[in-house]
C-alpha cells in the first residue's frame, strides 16, 4: 500500500465466541483526510477502532498506523494517535483542567507545557468557564468536548473518533461537526465512525460502509449515491389510509418496490428519471383522486444507498443501547 | 510558541525514550495516577469519613461486646490483643476498595484512554494500589488513636511504629490481590461482592480476633496458625506490644514479598488483556 495512507487495515478478522465481529475488513485512510466508517449498531466499527488503537488484538490481519505496525510497535503507535472512544473517557472527579493536565503529563509533556496546553484546549473547546469545575457537573455536550480535547492533547497526527456525536441533541451535534472539522484542518488524519448517514455525508472525504463485520461499499458520498442510477420521489398522501392504494397506482413507474411509512402516508419511489416521472405520479394519483400533501424530487440519500445494499435501514433515531462487549450484538 | 514546545517535547519523547527514561516514567506515571485516585477521597470526604468510622465501630463493638468473653483466653487484656489484629482486619477490608475502584474505572472507559496513551503499563494499577495503601495507612492512624482512647498503650514506640509499618506493607501486598480480582470480575456490582468474600475466611480463621489455640477443629487451627494473615497479625501484635522477634519479622516480610511477586505480574498481565467493559 502507498505511503499516502495513514491508516491501513488489511483482511482483519476478529471473533468473539461465535460472533464474527470483523470478517475480513480492509480499509485505508489517506493522510490528512477524514475517513468515515459508517454502519449500524454492531457492525464492527468499534472493534476495528479498538484494534487500530492497540486496545484489542485481531485474530489475523495486517494493521498499520502512521507507517507503524500496530501489533509490533504498540508504544510508538500510542505516541502518535489520539482516541476518543464511544464512552467518554474522562474522570468525573477531576475538573476539566485537571483532566487535560493529567493526560498531558501521561504523554510525558513537562508540567509547564502541560499547563499551557490545557489552558489552550479549554479555550479552543469553549470550556474556560467550567475549567475548574468537576467534570461530573458537565452537560453531555461539554463532556464530549472535554473528551475530544483530551484526545488531541499531544497533537496526534492520526485521530480516532468513535461515534463522537452519539447521544447528543441535534444542535450540539452540529456544533460538534465544526469542532471535528477544525481538528483536522492542520493536516491530521481522522478515522470517524458513525451510524448517522448525515454525519458521514457532511464530514467524511471518503466513506466505508460496514455491516456484519464486512465492508459492503466504499467511496465518496457522491460516488456511493451515483452508483444508484435512480432518482427518488418522496410522496406524502393527504390521507395515510390511502398509502396502500397509492402504492398500487404507482407500481408501473418503478421496478423496485417503494419504501413506505403507512402511518404517515410517506412513499419513497425509486425512478429512472425524476423529471419525467414526477408528472406521471401526479397524473396517476389524480386520476384516482388520491390527494397529495407533499411531493419532492431528490437524489438518493445514503440511507437509500444503505438500504439498496443491505436491505436494512440504518436506524436514525436515538435507540442505541449502551451495551457492553464490542460489536458483539447485532441490531435486529 | 506553545505549539513548538509541546511538539518538541513529544518528538523528544518519541525518539529518545531510553530504557532509563522509561524506567523513571514507571514512577512518575504511577504518581500521577495515584494523585488522581487520592483526589477522589479528597473530593468525596464522606467516603473517607465512613471508611474510617466503620473500623472504629468494629473496634468498640469487639472490645466491649466480645471483650468480656474473650479476654480470659488472651491473658485478661483484650485491647492489647485486639487492636493490632483489628488493624490488620481494617487493612484487609480496605483493600476491597481496590477491587471496586478498578472495576468502576473499567466500566467507565477511562481505562481505554489510559491504555491508548504511551504511559507505563503498570502505572494505572500501581497508582491505584498505592493510593489505597495511603488511605489504609490513614485509617490505621485513626484506629491507633481510638485504641489509645480506650486503653491501648505502646510498650515501646519504636517497635510499635515498626509494627504499624509492617501492617501497612502487608496491606500494600494485599491490594495487589484485590487488583487482580478487580480485573477478572465483570462489573462493579460483582466487584462489590468479589472484593470482600475471600477476605472473610482469611480474616476470621486467623489470630486477628481470638487466639488460634482456642479453635477446636484441628484442621482449622493448623490453617489459622499458618496462613499469612495470622503470621503478620502475630508479628504486628508482638511489635506493638514491645516484643521484637527477628525470625517472625523475616517470615512476615517473605509473605509480603511473595504476594507481591505473584500478584503484581498477574495483575499487570491481566490489565494488558482486559477489554474495557
Amino acid at each position: 500500500m502507498s505511503e499516502d495512507n495513514a491508516i491501513i487495515a488489511e483482511n482483519v478478522y476478529k471473533r468473539f465466541g461465535d460472533v464474527k465481529a470483523l470478517d475480513g475488513v480492509s480499509i485505508a485512510a489517506e493522510r490528512g483526510k477524514i475517513l468515515g466508517l459508517l454502519g449500524p449498531n454492531g457492525a464492527g466499527k468499534t472493534t476495528l477502532v479498538r484494534i487500530l488503537t492497540t486496545l484489542l488484538k485481531p485474530d489475523s490481519g495486517n494493521t498499520q498506523v502512521g507507517g507503524l505496525d500496530v501489533l509490533r510497535q504498540k508504544q510508538q503507535v500510542r505516541e502518535i494517535i489520539g482516541l476518543a472512544g464511544q464512552n467518554t473517557a474522562i474522570d468525573e472527579i477531576l475538573t476539566g483542567r485537571e483532566n487535560l493536565e493529567m493526560v498531558s503529563r501521561l504523554y510525558h509533556i513537562p508540567r509547564p507545557a502541560a499547563k499551557r496546553r490545557a489552558q489552550e484546549l479549554l479555550e479552543q473547546f469553549a470550556l474556560t468557564d467550567a475549567a475548574d469545575r468537576q467534570a461530573k457537573t458537565y452537560s453531555g455536550g461539554m463532556r464530549r468536548r472535554l473528551d475530544l480535547a483530551a484526545s488531541i492533547v499531544a497533537r496526534p497526527s492520526i485521530l480516532f473518533l468513535d461515534e463522537p456525536t452519539t447521544g447528543l441533541d441535534p444542535r450540539t451535534r452540529i456544533t460538534m461537526w465544526d469542532t471535528i472539522r477544525s481538528l483536522v484542518s492542520d493536516g491530521a488524519t481522522l478515522l470517524l465512525t458513525t451510524q448517522y448517514l448525515e454525519e458521514a455525508d457532511v464530514l467524511a472525504d471518503k466513506i466505508v460502509v460496514i455491516d456484519h463485520g464486512k465492508v459492503i461499499a466504499e467511496g465518496t458520498a457522491d460516488e456511493l449515491k451515483a452508483n444508484m442510477a435512480a432518482d427518488f420521489i418522496d410522496i406524502t398522501v393527504a390521507d395515510p389510509h390511502e398509502t396502500g392504494k397509492a402504492v398500487e397506482l404507482l407500481r408501473p413507474l418503478s421496478d423496485e418496490s417503494p419504501q413506505t411509512d403507512e402511518g404517515r402516508g410517506h412513499i419513497s419511489l425509486a425512478v429512472g428519471s425524476g423529471a419525467q416521472s414526477i408528472a406521471e405520479v401526479v397524473r396517476l394519483l389524480d386520476a384516482d383522486s388520491v390527494r397529495i400533501a407533499e411531493l419532492n424530487l431528490r437524489r438518493p440519500s445514503l440511507n437509500d444507498v444503505f438500504l439498496s445494499i443491505t436491505g436494512e435501514e440504518i436506524v436514525e433515531e436515538e435507540t442505541k443501547p449502551k451495551h457492553r462487549g464490542f460489536g458483539r450484538r447485532r441490531s435486529a | 510558541m506553545t505549539q513548538n514546545t509541546v511538539s518538541a517535547a513529544i518528538s523528544a519523547n518519541a525518539s529518545q525514550s531510553s530504557a532509563l527514561q522509561r524506567f523513571v516514567w514507571n514512577f512518575t506515571d504511577t504518581f500521577i495516577v495515584m494523585r488522581r485516585n487520592l483526589y477522589a477521597y479528597q473530593r468525596q470526604p464522606e467516603l473517607l469519613v465512613f471508611a474510617t468510622i466503620q473500623p472504629v465501630i468494629f473496634l468498640l463493638l469487639f472490645t466491649f461486646v466480645f471483650g468480656g468473653a474473650i479476654r480470659f483466653s488472651t491473658g485478661g487484656d483484650y485491647i492489647s490483643f485486639l487492636l493490632p489484629g483489628i488493624i490488620i482486619q481494617t487493612i484487609l477490608f480496605a483493600s476491597a476498595n481496590t477491587t471496586v475502584g478498578l472495576s468502576v474505572d473499567l466500566s467507565k472507559g477511562i481505562i481505554d484512554r489510559f491504555r491508548s496513551l504511551p504511559m507505563s503499563r503498570a502505572a494505572v494499577l500501581a497508582g491505584r494500589t498505592s493510593a489505597d495503601t495511603l488511605r489504609g495507612a490513614f485509617t490505621v492512624l485513626i484506629m491507633v488513636v481510638a485504641g489509645m482512647v480506650i486503653g491501648f498503650r505502646f510498650e515501646d514506640w519504636g517497635s510499635g511504629l515498626l509494627g504499624l509499618l509492617l501492617a501497612v506493607a502487608f496491606g500494600y501486598a494485599v491490594t495487589w490481590i484485590s487488583a487482580t480480582i478487580g480485573l477478572f470480575v465483570k462489573d462493579p456490582e460483582a466487584a462489590q461482592v468479589a472484593g470482600f468474600i475471600w477476605l472473610f475466611p482469611l480474616t476470621f480463621a486467623s489470630s486477628i480476633f481470638v487466639p488460634t489455640a482456642t479453635m477446636t477443629e484441628e484442621w482449622l487451627r493448623v490453617f489459622a496458625e499458618n496462613q499469612p494473615v495470622s503470621v503478620v497479625a502475630n508479628t504486628v501484635r508482638d511489635l506493638m506490644t514491645g516484643t521484637v522477634n527477628p525470625d517472625e519479622i523475616v517470615i512476615s516480610l517473605l509473605w509480603i514479598a511473595g504476594i507481591v511477586a505473584i500478584f503484581l505480574p498477574m495483575a499487570v498481565w491481566r490489565y494488558a488483556r482486559v477489554a474495557s467493559r
